[in-house]
């Protein structure tokens, strides 16, 4: 994204080029144009500028992307960990 | 006998209760039901009438604009789900999707204005696509089941869906074509080219694909975190109040009041840098942890204590600045939520350094303004 960046080399985003039929969903749904397509397969051209939305696992027909797709919030983070720790869920207010 | 005629009053001429009423009840007018301000009128459809929608805004929506970007009401702003129009569809007519919140409803229409254009609205519980589809109540199997109770197949001709891009990670083309025979075509990212999307053949060029966070769409999300954060830092404020009154003799109100006056300020600066400053110069701040750029963001803040000169002791100052510090850190990690770009993966391995940090400051200034009121000297 444009004049944007975060944290490098975190994200949960893989893709089996063996399985990639280069139909260019991925390509298409991702909001930070983290793949292209080459030669009847895509390729991870930004992985870092992933935000592992999940939009391209969710479109992929072949299931050959894997991301561990969820909101990058923390206040969710902190429910999320609160819920972990007391098996209660705490509502903050937002997503 | 004649007196007693009485003279037949025609009904128009009844002026009791400011005039002759209004209209009779229209056609859509249903026991229990009210119309929305925002229908124009109704258009007839092989499933029955459906509600065709204003594409201008007036001064109900925008107010409901206002409330929403303020964080009033915002969780429920919401439209009833189902099929509405905008212009004179036909047969052919486009089908748009989106969410039932209202802030975007209005966002679409207002783009369609001379576009006629069937607009299917999902429940998403009155969240945005974006939000919506990383709960999955944008989803797939809430889309298919939308179509299937509006009937959809006889109301157009073709079977193509026009689904905003950024609901993707919660709809699935393949699985929406498999369960439903509907084709899904990615629509842009903003409402506001879709008039250039429709024109060129529902194709979408790149930038109608590629997100930006430009300082205007940073600005409007300011208020909903001010608006947020209100009521924690009330709690905080009192507690400030509560441990400025600590001190040789227990607690004395007067110490609290005097030395909350000093303390709050510093509080209210960090928060607002984090909040205000760290969306403005977002893009500008170093460091990509946004747990880092609060620190940076609360230096400025910590530069007014030289404000209160020589009016505060060092280990006061010391307690002051921490505090900013440590709270403007914190909403500015807060402000990761509300980004189009931060991933969870990496907001959960910046929150494992940033809240021990912050925590630790917090405690540090704490005990620093406690030992402040056993020194004396400076307040």
């Amino acid at each position: 994204m444009k004049g944007y960046r975060y944290l490098a080399g975190v994200v949960s985003l893989g893709l089996d080029v063996e399985t990639c039929v280069g139909c260019g969903a991925c390509a298409e749904v991702c909001p930070h144009q983290v793949f292209m397509v080459e030669g009847g397969k895509a390729r991870l051209a930004d992985r870092d500028g992933c935000m592992e939305c999940g939009a391209c696992a969710n479109n992929c027909p072949v299931a050959a992307i894997v991301v561990k797709p969820g909101v990058g919030c923390a206040a969710y983070v902190i429910q999320k960990w609160w819920q972990e720790l007391t098996g209660r869920s705490g509502a903050t207010g937002c997503c | 006998m004649e007196k007693l005629a009485i003279p037949i009053i025609q009904p128009q001429e009844v002026s009791c209760c400011g005039g002759p009423g209004g209209p009779p009840a229209g056609p859509h007018e249903r026991p229990g039901y009210q119309l929305c301000p925002y229908v124009m009128d109704f258009v007839e459809s092989p499933t029955g009438p459906v509600p065709r929608l204003a594409s201008s805004l007036n001064w109900r929506d925008r107010l409901g604009t206002v409330r929403a970007r303020l964080g009033l009401r915002r969780n429920n702003y919401r439209v009833a789900p189902g099929l509405y129009c905008v212009g004179q569809p036909d047969r052919q007519s486009p089908v748009l999707v989106t969410a039932n919140y209202k802030l975007t409803l209005d966002t679409l229409r207002k783009n369609l204005r001379g576009i006629p254009a069937w607009i299917l609205v999902l429940d998403t519980r009155g969240i945005n696509v974006w939000c919506a589809a990383a709960h999955q109540t944008f989803g797939t199997a809430e889309l298919v089941k939308r179509l299937t109770l509006c009937r959809l197949e006889q109301v157009v001709e073709h079977r193509r869906l026009i689904v905003p891009q950024l609901g993707a990670a919660g709809v699935s083309a393949p699985r929406t074509r498999k369960q439903s025979g509907f084709e899904v075509v990615w629509g842009p990212l903003r409402a506001g080219d879709l008039p250039g999307f429709l024109a060129n053949d529902s194709r979408a060029g790149g930038p109608m694909r590629q997100l930006t966070f430009t300082l205007g769409e940073r600005l409007v999300l300011v208020p909903v975190e001010l608006t947020l954060a209100l009521k924690p830092a009330l709690l905080v404020l009192a507690a400030i109040f509560l441990w400025s009154g600590l001190g040789p003799g227990l607690f004395s109100l007067t110490a609290a009041w005097s030395r909350w006056l000093v303390a709050a300020p510093a509080f209210l600066a960090g928060l607002l840098a984090g909040a205000v400053l760290v969306p403005l110069f977002l893009p500008w701040l170093p460091f990509r942890a946004f747990y880092r750029k609060g620190l940076v963001a609360g230096l400025p803040a910590v530069g007014l204590l030289w404000w209160f000169g020589a009016a505060i002791s060092g280990t006061e100052s010391a307690a002051l600045a921490l505090i900013c510090l440590a709270v403007s850190s914190y909403a500015a990690m807060n402000f990761t939520g509300a980004t189009p770009y931060a991933s969870p993966s990496g907001v959960e391995k910046e929150m494992r350094q940033g809240i021990p940090l912050q925590a630790l400051m917090g405690l540090a200034a704490l005990v620093f303004w406690l030992l402040a009121a056993f020194q004396g000297g400076g307040l």
